[in-house]
């Protein structure tokens, strides 16, 4: 492993070297799409602060070239992202374009993305079929796949001998996936599985259905103020600390302050979180902090991430723009994720660990602590049918 | 039409912006700037759904919530035959033209039976069933939408998937809806709608049939819609049941009364007004809403006839001052001084 | 599904119900009386929310954040009233359109600059924080105070309506203005308290929905809806329709939710039911609505006039 590193430095290096004889300050252009407005508009804001404190720290360059962020607000709606995807390819014909919000979103851009070759990487999405046959050379996630996190929870209480659960999730397609994707690992009996409203606001009478069935455990994917709803009326119904509640992208960085004690025993899957020990994330969440007065979510790392790995490939591809996917490709092993063990598979999906931590009280605080590792170095399980190699 | 009704500002700047878009094109390819056809696409694809619903709302009084129904069905009618490898245009075309018309004449039929808020109410709760049941259809992506593998092909290689196509064909469509609409305007039909929203015991009792009349625009207005659905998928080569979301029908009454409701041109100056003026804003701040919101308030506020009826007041400064003239009879308001 | 089950879901829906008629009252009566389409009356609430989320993270009383959400709301209500609303008034009701969709964006962006995308914490009053044994279900004992406030609002405005001063004059004001500005009272000032009032009981609905509900930007659209729907079935302008509707609506929404897929089960096979069943109990309401529209345009309960 340290051979290859201090081999692919040196190579960057050379290939630095040679280009800025030949281009001198030639600036990036990076487009960011993210939902800045509206009910999810924190985690648009959590990837563009990733992203805007790992360029910080770089001194404000990728690469080593001066850099030029351009952010735009998809809103959560695929025509107004397919616009944006449209006007940073065409008008500001940038080097790459992050971010790209939610599936729904990333979807509806494909077709523009393909078209023109732009590097894209998606930090909060990656759809099944994206990640299967219609794999593309020129497009990553840097996330996840989205059924990654729901397998490890399915993992997690397979492991834990956990007999019978139920399973719900809102009724749209990446609800579906999560529970699919937890179905896939956990070889119990499934009591139920409830697709609720999508946005739904009240959760009372579902919640009584729960407590009817009397399951083992819950698993649960509520995304965004969904996911408040849910836990703040599950806590109120007196179930918290007597059914186990395992969920995914529902407790998290974003929602946990919201929460606070009505989350308090929840165990959520994810590929990050700010409580994981390693070096680079104590630095990265200790800069976060400093910098914007709150804790990293998953959505901050994947941004911060985005930004690392940009740094490492604009490098590796010396700005021939033609050689930016496979540098992209490249990078994925080099650079140092703050989740841990990064690369990406053949299909330009994460090649991750899949963590399970769960919400405590830390004396006084409300915290994160790491309680497993169900899925190491996984690789999600559409590969088999991208062709690229 | 007579040269001094041709040179009246409220003729005049719609026409000129017609002749700009036609040179957007030209102008977008020498500047090497491409963006801008394909955001100028987007405008005529509106103003083409915002006149249908126009023919609905402003001749006919029907305040139509539920809009946003006929364009997601019309972009559906290419993706659902194009996930089958069915890229003929003609059938694209005709799918969509028919079976708006069929599901306009279904809910024009049962809505048409209440009147005010209540029709208001009925027609987004359509809508939403829409949309409710598109995302629910995992086969088809569901919320995820659906990507379009081959857009519409007619004879002469003529796709529209392709960029200067899709605009060419925009603005015609949109051009010639123009032109028609104008002349339906002052045609029988278009005067019984007018009459019918003015007052409908009167049009009855003349002998005509105001409800039939209605059903008529309203079925027009969502097979209309439904075309602008169908050029909407091919410029995006994906079609989502976000399009049938409620703010979109939102987006389509706030377009229609902007530009002027019940005028020829209305809905385009809507249309661009509206577009327009949000990704101006937007290229100088993220927090554009908070000075568009006012905007849209100011509008309402100020805008007897919205863009339009201020262009006509520029028309006769004087006598506008004197006797306000809007561009259909006041509806009678009930009871509030 | 035992017999203790569906009684629980049965109340559920009522309180469900409740949390609608909150919203609704304020709305109809704006809209009856006033023949005003007011959209941004999720903003309302949305504003009642922050408001009471404030002013509890601030004093730690849950009455004092009641208080300010009413408050605040009603101050804003009148204002928007005196400055916009009155002046649209004699226009269509699509003018009302555009400009309360004005004033939704301009709220939420407003919201989300002051206090941010993160939605805000609100804690549950200790004194309500616990659950009811109720045959065998724990329920929340907060659900319970939700459905004593929505009581004690419909008491109240049915009260203020019929038996005060004030609400006399509502009632002739929507009638007669004229006559009722001829006999010295201040029409413009009365119209604007009604504005008021109506604002008050969103914001009081957004207070009270804290706890519960996720506060954040935007909170108010999902909701507006359902609102709308609800004042249509139950009769534009009459707050007892708004309770009746109210509840009828919060009943088949939480059938709907819960019984159909377990019904459809029955009939097709899973994975169809699993398909179908959320769809068609989204579509519910709307069914509903359409089907007592079609039925009885003016609502189940519409207010007499004259």
């Amino acid at each position: 492993m340290n051979t290859a590193i201090n081999l692919a430095t040196l190579r960057a290096t050379a290939l630095v070297a040679l280009a800025a004889a030949s281009m001198a300050l030639q600036a990036a252009t990076i487009g960011i799409v993210a939902p800045l407005s509206g009910p999810q508009a924190l985690v648009g804001q959590d990837q563009v602060d990733g992203f805007n404190l790992a360029v910080e720290q770089l001194g404000g360059k990728l690469g080593g070239q001066p850099l030029t962020l351009l952010k735009e607000d998809d809103q959560l709606k695929p025509e107004v992202g397919q616009q944006a995807v449209r006007k940073l390819i065409e008008k500001d014909k940038v080097d790459a374009i992050v971010g790209l919000s939610f599936s729904n979103v990333l979807m509806s851009s494909l077709p523009r993305l393909v078209e023109s070759g732009v590097v894209a990487i998606a930090t909060n999405a990656g759809p099944s079929p994206l990640a299967g046959a219609q794999c593309k050379a020129n497009i990553f996630s840097m996330a996840w796949q989205n059924d990654g996190a729901a397998e490890a929870m399915g993992k997690f209480a397979q492991d834990k001998g956990l007999k019978r659960v139920y399973l719900m999730a809102p009724n749209y397609q990446a609800g579906k996936d999560m529970l699919a994707g937890f179905k896939r690992f956990y070889k119990g009996q499934v009591i139920d599985e409830v697709y609720t409203q999508v946005n739904q606001p009240d959760y009372s009478a579902e919640i009584s259905q729960l407590q009817a069935a009397a399951p083992e455990a819950v698993f649960v994917f509520y995304p965004g103020g969904m996911g408040i709803n849910f836990v703040k009326q599950m806590s109120q119904a007196g179930l918290m600390g007597k059914l186990p509640l395992y969920s995914v992208f529902t407790v998290d960085g974003t929602t946990l302050p919201s929460l606070r004690d009505a989350a308090v025993g929840t165990i959520s899957g994810a590929m990050y979180d700010a409580a994981l020990d390693t070096p680079e994330n104590k630095s990265f969440v200790a800069a976060f902090q400093a910098k914007y007065k709150r804790t990293p979510s998953l959505y901050a790392a994947t941004g911060y991430d985005a930004a690392q790995l940009l740094d490492a490939a604009l490098r590796i591809a010396g700005g021939d723009p033609k050689k930016l996917a496979a540098a992209v490709k490249a990078a994925g092993s080099e650079f140092k994720s703050v989740r841990g063990p990064f690369r990406f598979g053949k299909n330009n999906m994460p090649v991750q660990n899949y963590y399970a931590f769960e919400t405590w009280r830390d004396g006084g605080k409300i915290s994160t602590r790491l309680v497993g590792t169900p899925l190491s170095a996984h690789a999600d399980p559409y590969g088999q049918q991208c062709p690229l190699n | 039409m007579s040269i001094s009704k041709l040179m009246r500002p409220a003729t005049l700047v719609p026409l000129i912006l017609f002749a700009g878009l036609l040179a957007v094109p030209i102008l977008a390819q020498a500047a090497g700037e491409l963006f801008w056809i394909s955001f100028f696409t987007r405008i005529l694809i509106y103003a083409i759904a915002a006149s249908a619903l126009n023919l609905a709302l402003g001749f006919g009084g029907l305040v139509s919530f539920g809009h946003a129904l006929f364009l997601g069905l019309g972009s559906y009618a290419v993706a659902l035959p194009a996930a089958h490898g069915i890229d003929s245009g003609w059938l694209h075309l005709l799918l969509s033209l028919g079976v708006c018309s069929v599901v306009a004449l279904a809910v024009g039929a049962i809505s048409l039976r209440t009147s005010g808020m209540s029709f208001i109410m009925i027609t987004l709760a359509f809508a939403q069933m829409g949309y409710f049941l598109l995302v629910s259809l995992k086969q088809y992506g569901g919320d995820d939408g659906l990507a379009i593998a081959t857009t519409s092909r007619f004879a002469a290689g003529v796709d529209l998937g392709g960029s200067l196509t899709l605009y060419g064909s925009a603005w015609l469509l949109l051009a010639l809806l123009t032109g028609w609409i104008a002349k339906l305007r002052q045609s029988p039909f278009g005067m019984a709608l007018r009459g019918a929203r003015q007052n409908a015991r009167r049009v009855q009792a003349i002998g005509l049939a105001p409800r039939r009349v209605q059903l008529a625009a309203f079925v027009l207005s969502g097979a209309i819609c439904g075309l602008a659905g169908m050029l909407l998928a091919n410029m995006n080569a994906y079609a989502s049941p976000s399009t049938l979301a409620w703010t979109v029908s939102g987006d389509l009454i706030v377009m229609v009364v902007l530009g002027g409701m019940g005028t020829v041109f209305g809905p385009l100056l809507g249309a661009l007004a509206f577009l327009g003026v949000e990704e101006w804003l937007k290229s100088y701040t993220e927090h554009w809403m908070i000075i568009f919101g006012p905007l849209i308030v100011l509008m309402a506020l100020l805008g007897r006839g919205g863009l339009i009826g201020l262009l006509q007041r520029l028309d006769q400064p004087l006598a506008a001052k004197a006797a306000p003239a809007p561009p259909d009879a006041v509806v009678v308001q009930k009871g509030h001084v | 599904m035992s017999a203790t089950l569906l009684l629980v879901q049965l109340l559920n829906g009522l309180q469900y119900g409740v949390l609608l008629f909150l919203l609704a009252a304020g709305l109809t009566l704006v809209f009856g009386i006033m023949s005003f389409v007011n959209l941004a009356h999720g903003s309302l609430y949305m504003l009642g929310a922050y408001a009471g989320a404030l002013a509890y993270g601030a004093t730690d009383s849950f009455a004092l954040a009641l208080l300010a959400a009413a408050g605040s709301a009603l101050l804003i209500g009148m204002l928007l009233e005196l400055t916009i609303v009155s002046r649209l008034y004699r226009r269509d009701h699509l003018d009302h359109v555009l400009a309360t969709f004005g004033l939704v964006m301009f709220f939420n962006e407003l919201v989300r600059m002051v206090w941010g995308p993160q939605p805000l914490f609100v804690q549950v009053p200790q004194v309500l924080d616990g659950t009811v044994n109720l045959l065998g279900f724990n329920y929340p004992a907060y659900r319970f105070a939700i459905i004593a406030v929505g009581l004690a609002v419909a008491v109240g405005s049915h009260l203020l309506i019929h038996k005060t001063r004030l609400g006399m004059l509502i009632r002739a004001g929507a009638q007669y203005p004229q006559l009722v500005s001829a006999l010295g009272v201040n029409i413009g000032l009365l119209n604007a308290v009604l504005f008021g009032l109506g604002s008050m009981l969103a914001g009081l609905a957004g207070a009270m929905a804290g706890p519960v509900l996720s506060v954040q930007s935007g909170m108010g659209e999902p909701v507006l809806i359902t609102t709308l729907v609800v004042i249509v079935i139950g009769g534009i302008g009459s707050v007892k329709g708004a309770l009746y509707a109210a509840m009828i609506v919060g009943v088949v929404d939480t059938s709907g939710r819960v019984f159909l897929p377990l019904l459809l089960r029955q009939i097709t096979e899973r994975s169809i039911a699993d398909a179908a069943g959320p769809a068609l109990a989204s579509m519910s309401v709307y069914l509903l609505m359409a089907l007592v529209l079609a039925l009885r345009p003016q609502g189940l309960f519409p207010a007499r006039r004259g």
